[in-house]
């Protein structure tokens, strides 16, 4: 069994509670914190950790941290990126469901770390069943004196709130998620400035994932050399991988960074193998906007190595042969699967999604749904093949945020690796793997 | 008009969430509320924004109705049409889709005589395609109101459908409560 810091307690009843989470151990970490570190002392334990981004960039957290315009008397902010809706993730949600107090704790650290007296989780609008459970939780923990006024006699206020987004992928880019906080469309602001000097409100603003702020207790209560000893190269600590897709045990899996994907896959601690015993076909790792990998590259490097889960590993060999681990929404398909209209339902949800700002991904996406769709119902020639790689690089890199790169990269991969599979569809005039 | 407007006007409780959720953001910032209030407005109005209940929730912001129509428009969740009194939202990205969500929305359209974005004659039941809920481990997922339905069959899709008809199901709902 890997170490576990996220999901260790996740099966014990009632741990949504107060009584449970505190009898655990909970709010420890607030507890020796408020007591014994300042707040530099807490970001400078967060930067030793090596904690990363697990929304799916990877950044180092400590160091967007140490970005925070301490220099002013603006308030600052510190907010929860909890608008989990990348194709494929579904990790967050978990932790929300069943451990929101592990999240209140970590919200409760960083916002100290940072100097944040209103701390705010964005969470997105499908998931109201999950904020009624987090919002009950900040009441115990207001309760219970950890939220609320001069907490545990520190000195030291905070109000944490839930706010609910409304049905919009964007808002998970973390100046699009700012500007929808306030009440406006999402649309993503031209950087810089960086939240971390005009963020909520143009005031100092730090925004983390689910999965990143419910990592701080464990850091504050084991020391940030710990956390650092867990997992491979600049791969600190563990991550939680949610999978779904052609296998025997989708769900939410915490792995120490480095487990190799073959083990993951096919270990029976994790996926448990592809579903009714048929091949695997390809994988996409972390989340819908990754580039996609055919199976044997998905196991091994173009080198020969065994791919490991880890930052490192999987974009071992960059766009050619290799992908990301983004947010760890891990996606397997088997040989039925047919890679074109998986495509095309990605696509679609780009489309869909797009705050319309830039025009390369607001007509751009709009094109490639439109092709991938006659392809895939047999209408397509070979030239739209060219034709969809030609859209696709002239999205990516050409918008104010990343939305268009991740509606470009599933493109550009399945093309570059599943070449065939199109040119099949243009040929047959129908897709050759449908029933 | 006076008597609309009368019917609009939330009730002294949801008055008083509201007043709630405006006072979690900064002094000024009332603005903020505007997502949350939205949902509210929506699950009072039947399950969708019309004119009025935007300009209503305008002047419970203290802001202009354009403010509230631009983001209204902005945001998938939100209705601009009247919608059925239930609401089934089926997921159609990718980790849906490869566990047979086509099945699932034909059987639906087929079940209740309508394409998505459409209503029954009735007014009981709308059919809408959505993108990624998140909970792809239990594909295939729907949405009704604020609860998930995960792991759809046909069979299940079956006995929620007759479940709903038989207690007249509502979707739009206080999310607060």
């Amino acid at each position: 069994m890997a170490k576990q810091i996220l999901l260790n307690n996740i099966n014990v009843p009632g741990l949504a509670s107060y009584e449970v989470y505190r009898k655990l151990g909970g709010y420890s970490a607030v507890e020796k914190t408020l007591k014994n570190y300042t707040p530099d002392e807490v970001t400078a334990e967060v930067k030793k950790s090596g904690l990363r981004g697990r929304g799916g960039a990877g950044f180092p957290a400590g160091m967007k941290w140490g970005f925070i315009d301490k220099s002013t008397d603006n308030p600052r902010y510190f907010v929860c990126n909890f608008d989990e809706s990348e194709p494929g993730t579904f990790k967050d949600r978990h932790i929300g469901q069943l451990n929101p107090h592990q999240l209140i704790e970590g919200m409760i650290l960083g916002s100290y770390a940072l100097g944040a007296r209103s701390s705010y989780i964005y969470i997105r609008g499908e998931l109201f069943y999950v904020l009624r459970i987090i919002e009950k939780a900040i009441d115990e923990a207001y309760r219970n004196g950890f939220l609320g006024e001069n907490i545990l006699g520190s000195g030291y206020s905070l109000d944490l709130h839930c706010h609910p987004g409304a049905g919009a992928y964007i808002c998970g880019e973390e100046t699009a998620l700012i500007e929808s906080l306030e009440g406006k469309r999402g649309n993503p602001r031209i950087k810089p400035p960086f939240p971390a000097i005009v963020g909520l409100y143009n005031c100092p603003t730090v925004v983390n994932n689910v999965e990143t702020i419910a990592n701080l207790p464990w850091i504050m209560n084991n020391g940030a050399d710990a956390y650092a000893a867990i997992g491979i190269g600049n791969s600190n600590g563990t991550k939680l991988i949610s999978a779904c897709g052609h296998i025997n045990k989708p769900g939410i899996y915490e792995i120490e960074l480095g487990l190799p994907v073959k083990e993951f896959i096919y270990s029976d601690e994790y996926c448990g193998g592809i579903l009714n015993g048929k091949k695997l076909k390809a994988v996409v790792a972390g989340g819908s906007s990754v580039p996609v990998l055919p199976a044997e590259l998905i196991l091994r490097t173009a080198n020969g190595e065994p791919r490991l889960m880890s930052y490192e590993s999987l974009s071992d060999g960059g766009f050619q042969s290799g992908t990301m681990l983004g947010s760890g929404g891990f996606i397997v398909m088997d040989e039925t699967a047919c890679i074109v209209k998986n495509l095309l339902t990605f696509s679609r949800f780009y489309h869909h999604e797009s705050c319309g700002q830039c025009s390369p991904c607001r007509e751009g996406t709009g094109w490639i749904e439109k092709i991938l769709y006659r392809i895939e119902s047999g209408k397509g020639s070979m030239k739209d093949i060219d034709l969809l790689t030609d859209i696709a690089k002239h999205i990516e890199g050409n918008t104010i945020c990343p939305l268009g790169d991740a509606a470009a990269w599933p493109v550009a991969s399945a093309i570059r690796h599943f070449r065939e599979e199109f040119e099949d569809h243009i040929k047959l005039q129908r897709c050759p793997l449908s029933k | 008009m006076q008597n609309n407007k009368n019917n609009t006007e939330f009730n002294s409780e949801t008055l008083s969430l509201v007043n709630r959720i405006i006072n979690r953001y900064p002094q000024g910032k009332q603005k903020s509320a505007i997502l949350p209030v939205l949902h509210i407005a929506q699950a009072e109005n039947k399950g969708w924004l019309s004119a009025e209940i935007m300009d209503y929730v305008a002047s419970l912001l203290d802001i202009q109705p354009i403010e509230v129509y631009e983001v209204a428009s902005f945001y998938s969740m939100f209705n601009l049409q009247p919608v059925g009194n239930c609401m089934i939202e089926v997921c159609q990205t990718g980790p849906c889709w490869l566990k047979g969500s086509e099945e699932i929305l034909a059987h639906f359209e087929k079940r209740l005589g309508i394409k998505p974005g459409e209503t029954t004659a009735d007014g009981k039941f709308s059919l809408k395609t959505v993108e990624c809920l998140a909970a792809c481990g239990n594909a295939p997922v729907i949405q009704v109101g604020t609860e998930y339905h995960e792991k759809i069959t046909i069979e299940k899709a079956d006995e929620l459908l007759e479940k709903w008809q038989a207690e007249n199901k509502c979707s739009h709902t206080n999310p607060y409560f």
